[in-house]
């Protein structure tokens, strides 16, 4: 261990639901994307899941919402440190849109991709079982633009950039490929309880 | 039939040349702190020793970390303020947050002798490798990996257009303020000398770089708060420069 000198840190106490390596950052949500916010109108938004699918399909805002409404309430852990507790989010769960275009048994990874142009890519496997949602809400309000309003998608057990912002579709694949952090050196995968910040960890 | 699908999209492109292999930034090393230089009443840049650093490219940032005797860590990020050069040095300038648990140690206990760890360089995409004409906007801390890409250009004694603007509240409070040059206009926020006139960055300010059309086009680099973020990138896009040649590193 390498103790800097004179370094005591903040008083604190250990909170179980604090990965490693993360602090709490209380009332403040930070914002990190490396693009312009998008003025993206929910009657603009899509949503499109297609690749390696029975029935490719696009959804718009109205027949998002006609999928069965599911609430996500819980933590969320940000790459660069700061983890929030007991967030809501509203949306659809992944499922429910994973259901309609019917993956094929050959799928194993998934590429997300924004509205700005910006992807990341995740293994199936944590996308679906109720572990991913498409988010419109945030504490019963909508969700902010800057927090990827009108819509993102939400994958809370992991580093929140795979939870791609001003979500645009997904592309099911029988591969593993690098989105935009990834080519930047971040993790594929990015599990936040094994610190898995960059390439490498 | 094969089931393979590939995905095309890199709108987003990475500059080219990206200096160092992400293995070597997966590695923590041991920094020394050599110096200590005041900036502002609020900032101060740190001169650090990483014999093993492998380089980077002006404008990427690094992790740095601090250990308290109890193993409790806290780790932040912080640009490169430095050009890329071969000393084994680099330069960070750390703004000091009120109550700040890492910047506070910095401005209140650390000495030179001190060592702290850091792994890096991280995240080529805010990287400026000197290749195309650059538009850079910044805010008080904001202006730390501009100045690495301005210290760059002077450095290697480069050609292509570099314009620089940048908010401070001051005078006083402008970092690197005697070593800005004629590629920089700073804008204050709150007060300003004789004849300057005081107030925030406008689309005033933008219009007369974005009229002048290097060949090949800007790159923008906008870096601050998240607020000033937001507003630059909303004034370059309303004066016309694409959404895709805007990058944007965010402070929080
Ligand atoms: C890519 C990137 C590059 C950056 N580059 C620079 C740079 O070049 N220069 C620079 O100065 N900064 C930079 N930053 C910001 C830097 O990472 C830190 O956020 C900043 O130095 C503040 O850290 P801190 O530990 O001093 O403050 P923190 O301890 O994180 O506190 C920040 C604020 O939150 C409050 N706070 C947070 N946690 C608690 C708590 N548990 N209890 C009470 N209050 C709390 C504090 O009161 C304070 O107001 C960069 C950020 C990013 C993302």
């Amino acid at each position: 261990m390498n103790v800097t000198r004179g370094f005591t840190g903040r008083p604190r106490v250990h909170h179980p639901g604090l990965p490693p390596g993360q602090y709490d950052a209380g009332e403040d949500w930070p914002v990190l994307s490396a693009e312009v916010t998008p003025d993206l109108a929910a009657a603009d938004w899509s949503f499109r899941i297609d690749g390696l699918v029975e029935r490719p399909h696009t959804w718009d805002w109205d027949t998002a919402h006609a999928l069965p409404a599911s609430a996500y309430a819980g933590d969320i852990h940000c790459v660069t440190g700061w983890s929030k507790f007991g967030v809501r989010f509203g949306g659809v769960s992944l499922d429910a849109f994973l259901h309609v275009v019917r993956p094929h048994v050959s799928a194993t990874h998934v590429i997300a991709a924004s509205h700005t142009g910006y992807t990341t890519n995740l293994p199936l496997a944590d996308l679906t079982g109720g572990q991913a949602w498409i988010v419109w809400e945030y504490d019963g309000k909508p969700l902010p633009s800057e927090h990827g309003g009108p819509a993102r998608l939400l994958v809370p057990h992991l580093y929140f950039w795979k939870s791609a912002k001003w979500i645009a579709g997904l592309t099911l694949l029988d591969h593993d490929e690098a989105g935009f952090w990834e080519r930047n050196g971040y993790h594929e995968r990015g599990n936040p309880w094994e610190e898995q910040r960059y390439s490498g960890d | 039939m094969t089931d393979t699908v590939r995905t095309t999209d890199r709108r987003f492109a990475v500059p080219g040349r990206i200096a160092v292999s992400e293995q070597a930034a997966a590695v923590w090393q041991t920094a020394t702190l050599t110096e200590i230089r005041r900036e502002t009443p609020h900032a101060a840049t740190f001169r650090l020793a990483v014999p093993d650093w492998a380089g980077h490219l002006p404008g990427q940032h690094l992790m740095l970390r601090l250990t308290a005797p109890d193993g409790y860590v806290a780790q932040r990020h912080y640009s490169i303020a430095s050009a890329p050069d071969d000393s084994g040095h680099i330069e960070l300038t750390l703004d000091q947050v009120p109550d700040g648990e890492v910047s506070g140690w910095f401005h209140t206990v650390a000495r030179p002798g001190d060592t702290v760890e850091v792994r890096g360089p991280l995240s080529g995409f805010f990287a400026w490798p000197g290749d195309r004409p650059a538009l850079l906007l910044g805010a008080g801390s904001g202006i730390v990996p501009l100045m690495s890409m301005v210290r760059h250009h002077r450095g290697r004694g480069l050609t292509v257009p570099l314009r620089m603007l940048v908010s401070a509240r001051s005078p006083e409070e402008l970092i690197y303020g005697s070593e800005l040059g004629a590629e920089t206009t700073p804008v204050f926020t709150r007060s300003a000398p004789p004849g300057v006139p005081v107030g925030r960055l406008t689309a005033a300010h933008v219009a007369p770089l974005l009229a002048e059309r290097p060949s090949g086009g800007w790159e923008a680099y906008v870096c601050g708060s998240n607020g000033f973020a937001e507003h630059a990138s909303r004034l370059l896009v309303a004066a016309g420069q694409p959404v895709d040649r805007i990058r944007i590193e965010r402070f929080g």
